[in-house]
């Protein structure tokens, strides 16, 4: 055991005395940034140091480390996520023209301690047998008896409902989402999904009529089996929008390497970097002069919601709550 | 003597450090509950989850012991067609871990699988079908990932021991079956608990596949604190309570097993073996079909699902890196494998050597990390770790190396012992089993002969143990190639392994993706898995 220990020492050691080295904790699969940050590092010859797990254990290993943590970036999906790390002092805050340029305000923390890099739309999907565009209006619609053993969801579990059901609370305020989350569970097809796809599959197979989903996994459903009758449909044109969330990172609060950090955020919101960013999984970019890819582009153009995404952390907690509360599993 | 028993107690107690400083860490967040928290969860989700947990615990307890000790029983006295495939074959399941058998079932029998569309297209109709996302269904798919716990060691209590007792009772009139209800069966208590344990601590710790069936468990009130309260106390306050239910079960079952002894009397060496009795007709095939029903939905269609799916996604992920993969979880599985084999047989010895209740407690608890689900266990094992290198960084940081972020951090050593928390139980159970076989009578007769402290542990015991150790190291083998969340918080840069590639593919929901990395789990742990079962079956 002993020669195996010194042989880690060292290994340690002398790994971090190199020069130029940005570490990532990342929970985005690595085959989604890998091909990003190999282009950053020929570019730049910054060799970027990935580690990914899920967010959890992630910000737990940052709380532990403190001060001596290796990390200086944290890469989550989900503005819940990263806000709770800022929440969590775990992020630094970083002012940088260059970010706050490329980066709309709503799609990043009002403190500027973390940056949204993608943008993920929530909307409707339906089956084009079995329901027309026209019947479609609102996310707050599907609660309507019309949809009554009709519509399909995915479990409460996941962070992008809690931050949708979160955002309602923003938008609504309790009582009015409670009705709205309950209305949904009354006209339930049938039990909720552990994945998008899944459900999206059940739309395609007439499991259920309508159903909400994230559109990178409608893109990819479609790219595999073209002819599954699935539509996709923008919710809430008529008032705020399509409910939005992003992937996104912050520099640590004890990043070791803070200006190497912030120059690889500065890069990533870059336009060339945003499309291969973005477009690796069919999602669209933060920075709003970069046109998403044309596959992505064809779905059509919408209005998505203005409302900052931090309010999806401030709230997730009560909207877990209020899931919990009306039998949203 | 008295020194010696001490010092076996040290060192049962220094083992057991791996495992109760995570506990501590956990243990320690008792203090404090959030009342806005745990009123919540108490009013709206662990009623629930409490009765979703006792059926699943219940049904997969029933499970296993249904499947795994008729199969072993069948393949160890009788013969019929495929008896010798079937032998080995039956044991497959284990190299699939819980959260691909969970994932690739659900695609196999949802609505939108293959079994259902077919269903739907030639009759019309498929509503009738259960689903498999229900208490019924997750009874199914966890029973067929963790029957092989069940049949591995109650296959090995009747086959090797027993043999007389069985002679014994058929001198005294027994038929077989009812040599198998009245003294095979009671003989081999040790091994089946043993089993169904070690099935029912997984279960308890499962999250992945309760997940992907999203059924609520105990451990989906604990995820719900961390993730979506973010309160990790909380979790960390749940996960005590259900180690501590743990460790009351296991204390319970020490108990009710008592003094019996379950030693084979006579000779060490094998006995000659009862020849296996010959089914025929209807009893025969009945005999292999059940054994091919049960390899079928356990092994067979769950693979060849995962094969589909690799198909259609072999150009992107078969590469060089894939092997890299590969590699490194042979590596990492190996190494803890060994380690976890020689801690075991220290701690069953020392347990042996020291027969006092304290020694056996240390034992007891060492084994608890089992039962812990795994991510929670992790941040016990990284919280210390980390701890103890900000000390090191704090104290003797003039000496080390300018930004110095790591010492123990990081290194294998780290996850190694992370690993030995995690899976001693596995490797324990094995070898305990196997050391109630060394009869006391054994032991005085080697005193007698002059052997004595190390000198009888080399001479007596570790020749009649290499079978446990063997066994210990292929199960511990197989459950690392499969474990993900240790892997994933205490891998050092650069140490991604198969579980690795999996939570990243998976991670936005490309399962169909995971599917080479899976079956490259899967082929990996065959060759340990088809060595446990040639085990102890002789030619």
């Amino acid at each position: 055991m002993k020669p195996m220990l010194l042989a880690a020492l060292v290994a340690a050691i002398s790994g971090s005395a190199f020069a130029e080295e940005v570490v990532v904790y990342s929970s985005r699969g690595e085959q989604l940034i890998k091909p990003i940050l190999d282009a950053y590092k020929k570019e730049t010859g910054v060799d970027v140091k990935l580690v990914s797990d899920k967010e959890g254990p992630l910000m737990e290993r940052l709380r532990a480390e403190g001060s001596n943590t290796p990390a200086d970036i944290l890469m989550t999906v989900d503005a819940g996520n990263l806000w709770q790390a800022s929440n969590m002092g775990l992020l630094k805050a970083v002012n940088s023209p260059t970010l706050s340029a490329n980066i709309p305000a709503h799609l990043r923390d009002p403190k500027n301690q973390w940056f949204g890099l993608s943008v993920r739309a929530r909307t409707i999907f339906y089956n084009t047998q079995k329901v027309k565009p026209a019947q479609l209006s609102s996310y707050e619609d599907l609660a309507d008896p019309k949809w009554k053993g009709r519509l399909c969801l995915r479990t409460s579990k996941k962070v992008y409902n809690q931050s949708l059901v979160a955002m309602f609370l923003a938008e609504h305020g309790p009582v009015k989402t409670e009705r709205i989350v309950k209305g949904w569970m009354d006209n339930l097809a049938t039990d909720v999904f552990s994945d998008d796809t899944k459900m999206l599959e059940a739309i395609g197979a007439g499991q259920c009529d309508v159903g909400i989903a994230n559109t990178y996994y409608y893109g990819r459903l479609m790219k595999k089996s073209p002819n599954l009758p699935i539509g996709i449909f923008w919710a809430n044109q008529d008032g705020k929008g399509v409910h939005v969330n992003i992937s996104g990172a912050g520099v640590t609060r004890y990043a070791k390497n803070e200006k190497g950090a912030i120059k690889l955020l500065e890069w990533l919101s870059s336009p060339k970097a945003q499309s291969l960013y973005a477009d690796v999984d069919m999602e669209f970019p933060a920075n709003p002069k970069v046109k998403p890819a044309a596959e992505v582009a064809a779905w059509g153009p919408f209005k998505s919601s203005l409302i900052n995404v931090a309010n999806a952390g401030t709230r997730q907690a009560q909207a877990v709550m209020l899931m919990d509360r009306v039998g949203y599993k | 003597m008295q020194s010696s028993v001490l010092r076996w107690r040290a060192v049962a107690a220094l083992i057991s450090l791996a495992t109760v400083i995570p506990l501590a860490v956990i243990l320690a967040s008792i203090g404090s509950p959030d009342a806005a928290i745990w009123s919540h969860l108490l009013e709206y989700q662990l009623p629930g989850l409490l009765t979703n947990t006792l059926w699943l615990v219940l049904g997969v307890g029933a499970g296993v012991f249904v499947v795994g000790v008729p199969l072993a029983w069948l393949v160890s006295v009788y013969d019929f067609p495929g008896r010798r495939f079937f032998a080995w074959a039956l044991m497959l399941p284990l190299a699939v871990p819980a959260y691909v058998m969970a994932f690739s079932q659900l695609g196999l029998f949802e609505f939108t699988g293959p079994i259902q569309t077919w269903l739907r297209d030639t009759w019309g109709d498929s509503s009738w079908v259960p689903s498999i996302r229900s208490t019924g269904g997750v009874v199914a798919v966890l029973t067929l990932a963790f029957y092989p716990y069940v049949y591995l060691l109650a296959r090995n209590a009747f086959s090797t021991m027993g043999r007389r007792a069985l002679e014994v009772g058929q001198s005294l009139g027994l038929s077989r079956s009812q040599g198998f209800w009245r003294v095979a069966l009671p003989m081999a208590r040790p091994w089946i608990i043993g089993g169904v344990t070690l099935a029912l601590m997984e279960t308890l710790a499962d999250f992945g596949a309760v997940a992907i069936l999203n059924y609520d468990t105990f451990t989906n009130a604990i995820y719900k604190a961390w993730f979506s309260f973010f309160s990790l106390d909380t979790a960390k306050q749940l996960a005590s309570l259900l180690v501590t239910l743990v460790f009351v079960l296991v204390w319970l079952e020490q108990r009710a097993r008592g003094r019996r002894a379950y030693g084979q009397t006579g000779r060490a060496a094998p006995l000659p073996r009862l020849p296996r009795l010959p089914l025929s007709g209807a009893r025969a095939a009945g005999a292999s079909l059940l054994a091919f029903a049960v390899f079928a939905l356990a092994f067979v269609l769950p693979v060849g699902q995962l094969v589909w799916w690799a198909f259609s996604v072999w150009a992107e992920e078969l590469n060089a890196e894939l092997a890299a993969y590969v590699g490194r979880s042979l590596l990492l599985s190996l190494m803890a494998a060994a380690l976890v084999a020689v801690v075991a047989l220290a701690l069953s010895y020392a347990a042996r050597r020291d027969k006092r209740p304290a020694t056996r407690l240390i034992a007891r608890l060492a084994t608890l990390g089992y039962a812990v689900p795994g991510t929670v266990l992790a941040v016990g094992v990284f919280v210390p770790v980390a701890w103890f290198d900000n000390w090191l960084i704090a104290r003797f940081g003039a000496a080390l190396p300018e930004g110095t972020t790591a010492v123990l951090k990081g290194t294998l050593v780290v996850m190694l012992l992370a690993y030995t928390a995690r899976f001693l139980a596995v490797g324990h159970s094995a070898l305990d089993a196997a050391m109630h076989r060394i009869t006391p009578s054994q032991e005085e007769a080697a005193r007698m002969l002059g052997y004595s402290g190390w000198r009888l542990a080399a001479r007596l015991h570790l020749p009649l143990l290499t079978g446990g150790m063997l066994t210990a190291m292929l199960m511990v083998f197989v459950d690392v190639m499969k474990e993900m969340p240790i892997t994933l918080m205490t891998r050092p840069f650069d140490w991604d392994t198969l579980a690795v590639r999996i939570f990243n593919l998976t991670a936005e929901g490309q399962w169909d993706r995971a599917a080479l990395p899976s079956i490259a789990i899967v082929l990996a742990g065959l060759l340990p898995v088809i060595l446990l079962s040639r085990q102890k079956e002789p030619a």
